[in-house]
Formats: C-alpha cells, structure tokens, sequence
C-alpha cells in the first residue's frame, strides 16, 4: 500500500518538473516563463523528496531531518530567487513579449 | 514496483534537464541563462531523491542540502549583478 503511494508521488512529481520544464522551453516571454518554471518545479521537487522522507521512514530508518529542511528551504527561497531575477530582467531592459496587454511596474516606478 | 517507476522518473527528469540546458544554451537574454542553471540545480536535487530511493542510500541529501544552498546563493548573486553591475547596466532610472 504505501509503495503504491511513494510510486503516485514519485510520478506526479516528475510529470510537474516535465511539464514545467516544457513551458520553459515554449513559452516566448522570461515573465511568463519564470511564471511557468519557479512554482511548478519546486512543486514537483518537493513531491519527490516527500516520496523519499516516505520510504525512508517506511523502511525503518525514522524520519530524515535533512529532507524536512530541503522542503523548507526550497519552498522559502525560489520564490526570492524568482523575484530578484525577474527585477535584474526588468531593470537591464527585457521587454514584455506583443501580446501583453499592461504594464502596471512601468507607472509604479516613473511615479517617484 | 518502485524500481520500475524510479527508472521512469529517472528518464523523464533527464528529458527536463536537457530542456532546461537547450534554454541555458540558446536563451535570448541573460536572465533566460541565470533562471534555466538554477532549474538545473532544482532538477538534481529531484533527481538526488529518486536515486536515493532506487539504491536504498539515504546519505545522498548532504549533496542534495549544498546544491540547493549555492544554487540559492548563485541566483541572487547573479540577479544583484545584473541589476548593479558594470556591463549590464543600461537604464535603471
């Protein structure tokens, strides 16, 4: 029974860091395509390690503390790292793909 | 059952990996290249966690804890030199 489950999150898992990765590649925006990769890749990673904290502790081996820590640093620090990016993206000049439609940073900095 | 679905996770998480390299390769801008190399790290860490599982080892996460901190760490590095650097820095304000 819980093979099953540590198989489902481990597949799941995978599929997100797939289909992040496969808007990475498509999208035609770095906004759009920080948007596609940030979240669904830490969402992915951290099925896969709760896959692993699972099957460890099944296996007798208690709780591993340095999974619980990875979870929790990456859940603190890719949406930092997302943001200081997409802020060096905007401030050296990279434009906002045709389609978009507006710009609200543009106005909130011009204001001061 | 987890062997089997390991190796399947394994080839997926490879097929991502050279997504992630063809954008840090060929990405348009420089902040394409930054946000691509720290997937990259993200993407190991997750294949460090299978692989610990497919061979049953679980003291591979002190590699997978150290790239996640300099994977961090190069991240905001790179960011603050875009934004404050001499090359790069183009209009500001």
């Amino acid at each position: 029974m819980i093979e099953i489950l540590i198989s489902i999150l481990i597949l799941v898992g995978s599929l997100f860091v797939l289909v992040s990765s496969i808007g990475f590649l498509r999208f035609r925006d770095i906004y759009s395509r920080m948007h596609a990769v940030t979240k669904a890749t830490t969402a992915g990673v951290c099925l896969t390690l709760m896959a692993s904290l699972l099957y460890f502790s099944s296996h007798g081996n208690g709780i591993n503390g340095k999974t619980v820590v990875i979870i929790l640093f990456l859940f603190i620090t890719a949406p930092v790292g997302a943001h200081v990016i997409s802020k060096a993206a905007y401030f050296t000049g990279v434009p906002l793909c045709r389609e978009s439609v507006v710009d609200e940073f543009k106005e909130h900095i011009k204001k001061p | 059952m987890i062997q089997t679905v390991s190796t399947i996770s394994l080839v997926l998480l490879a097929i991502s990996l050279v997504f992630c390299a063809y954008r840090a390769i060929t990405g348009p801008t420089m902040p394409d290249r930054v946000i691509a190399v720290d997937t990259i790290g993200t993407i190991f860490i997750s294949i460090i966690g299978v692989f610990s599982i497919k061979l049953n080892q679980p003291h591979y996460f002190d590699s997978a804890l150290i790239i996640a901190i300099l994977s961090f760490s190069g991240t905001v590095a790179l960011g603050k030199f875009l934004i404050k650097g001499e090359c790069f820095d183009r209009d500001i304000d």
